[in-house]
């Protein structure tokens, strides 16, 4: 009776630490998604960005082109990106902030000021460098909004 | 008289004249009145100088965000080696700073000292508005009273003795606080890059170490320090800590884009915030300041 008892125990742990095994895996999957979110935002704004300081030369359609990437990835449905438990006191290698689950109305806001940025972004960029330039400060801004309030500084 | 009382006479002497030394040593020192007098502040001016000196991120409340950044009602807690200081109210209201002159205006940011004449602790940043153009000051008075009142009431600081003492301020005023520029400025450009990084944006504030009495180490100007609430440490912006591109500078300090199109966290966010409302030649003369600097590891 005692081996039995022992022996369920311990195959009720396995399980459950397999579980868990499961769930960090999950957690890590979702780190992973919307970092790469992330370098997909850096990267088309390092197009836009390098126009804007003027170390590329204005091209219209590549402007518009990352622009319209950038509208794409903040429209994204994000929901299963941002699983409970994977903020960084919970889970390794992300500065996601608790705060994050605890502000579900803060992080709307910030998305849709994120979403309006890239708008007028893309209308900005096709027009001519100045639109361009001029459209930089309020994308940054809608950047920081969030990183400011929810990401962990270095 | 007993040799006693010739001893115990003389410690009365000394500490009377040594009390005296200190009293009048550490007597906080207003401008003089005609400074101010001839000035015409113009709000538009003023504003500039607002988003210049960062006023409102610590004036604003916490969290404020978009026009609310505009109502100074302070509270915002300064944590630091000696205490925890609370940013007070500075809208034009009985609770925050209506009724000042510019004069007044001018005393407060430029030598620490309020108009009822008390030393003001250095949280404060006075120690580089003092290198402000009176004219800024009186443009930014003028600003000031066009922004909306608020009834919030001044917190108390949270100082342990003897730093609560604000006398001893002054003592601390003759040690460390200097009205001279630190860096040479060889063309305008780095000229009012300098103007704006070592008086309005007052920058070496936190990206520059101090001392054990809380005075700026000038030997290690801008080049990094530990973050004032213990939480690891503010960037050196020197060349030798900052490789960055005379142009990526400009770029992050108006967009808060760095070269790899991450994003300004932290308190830069709030600065980027400021920031973005100046033309971009500051943001491009800030940047050329911090390239003229002495490279620092």
């Amino acid at each position: 009776m005692t081996k039995l008892l022992s022996g369920l125990l311990a195959a009720g742990l396995c399980l459950a630490g397999a579980a868990q095994a499961q769930d960090a895996k999950a957690i890590q999957g979702a780190i992973k998604a919307r970092q790469a979110t992330m370098q997909l935002y850096a990267f088309n704004l390092g197009i836009l960005g390098a126009m804007a300081k003027g170390d590329a030369d204005y091209n219209a359609d590549a402007a518009t082109a990352a622009a319209g990437n950038l509208v794409k990835l903040s429209s994204q449905n994000q929901m299963a990106y941002w699983p409970e438990g994977s903020d960084n006191a919970s889970a390794e290698g992300t500065k996601a902030l608790p705060a994050i689950w605890e502000d579900m109305e803060g992080i709307v806001k910030a998305s849709a000021a994120l979403s309006d940025a890239a708008m007028a972004m893309e209308s900005a960029a096709g027009t001519d460098l100045a639109s361009l330039q001029g459209a930089m400060g309020a994308l940054g801004g809608a950047c920081g909004g969030c990183h400011k309030a929810y990401r962990a500084s270095n | 008289m007993s040799t006693f009382l010739r001893v115990l006479a003389l410690l009365v002497l000394l500490s009377l004249v040594g009390g005296a030394a200190f009293w009048l040593l550490t007597a906080p020192r207003p401008l003089s009145d005609d400074v101010f007098a001839t000035l015409t502040g113009d709000a538009e001016a003023g504003e500039q100088v607002f988003w210049a000196g960062g006023c409102a991120s610590c004036h604003a409340a916490p969290g404020a965000e978009g026009e609310e950044r505009l109502i100074l009602s302070g509270g915002r807690a300064f944590p630091s080696d000696f205490g925890i200081f609370h940013a007070p109210n500075i809208t034009p209201s009985e609770a925050g700073i209506g009724g000042w002159s510019v004069a007044d205006l001018g005393n407060a940011m430029m030598k620490g000292v309020s108009p009822e004449g008390a030393h003001y602790y250095p949280a404060f940043p006075y120690t580089s508005y003092v290198r402000a153009d009176p004219q800024d000051i009186a443009d930014l008075h003028a600003f000031l009273v066009t922004l909306p009142a608020s009834d919030t009431a001044n917190l108390p600081h949270e100082v342990g003795f003897p730093f609560s003492v604000r006398r001893l301020l002054g003592g601390w005023k003759l040690l460390f606080f200097r009205e001279d520029w630190v860096m040479d400025a060889p063309d305008p450009t780095v000229e009012r890059g300098r103007y704006l990084a070592e008086s309005l944006g007052h920058c070496s504030e936190c990206h520059t170490p101090r001392n054990a009495l809380g005075g700026l180490d000038k030997s290690r100007w801008l080049a990094g320090a530990p973050s004032p609430d213990g939480k690891g440490r503010v960037p050196n912006i020197t060349p030798g800590g900052l490789d960055w591109s005379e142009s990526d500078i400009a770029s992050y300090l108006q967009t808060g884009f760095t070269p790899e199109f991450d994003s300004a966290g932290g308190e830069m966010a709030e600065v980027v915030q400021n920031l973005a409302n100046l033309p971009a030649e500051d943001a491009a003369a800030i940047a050329a300041y911090l390239k003229s600097l002495p490279a620092l590891p």
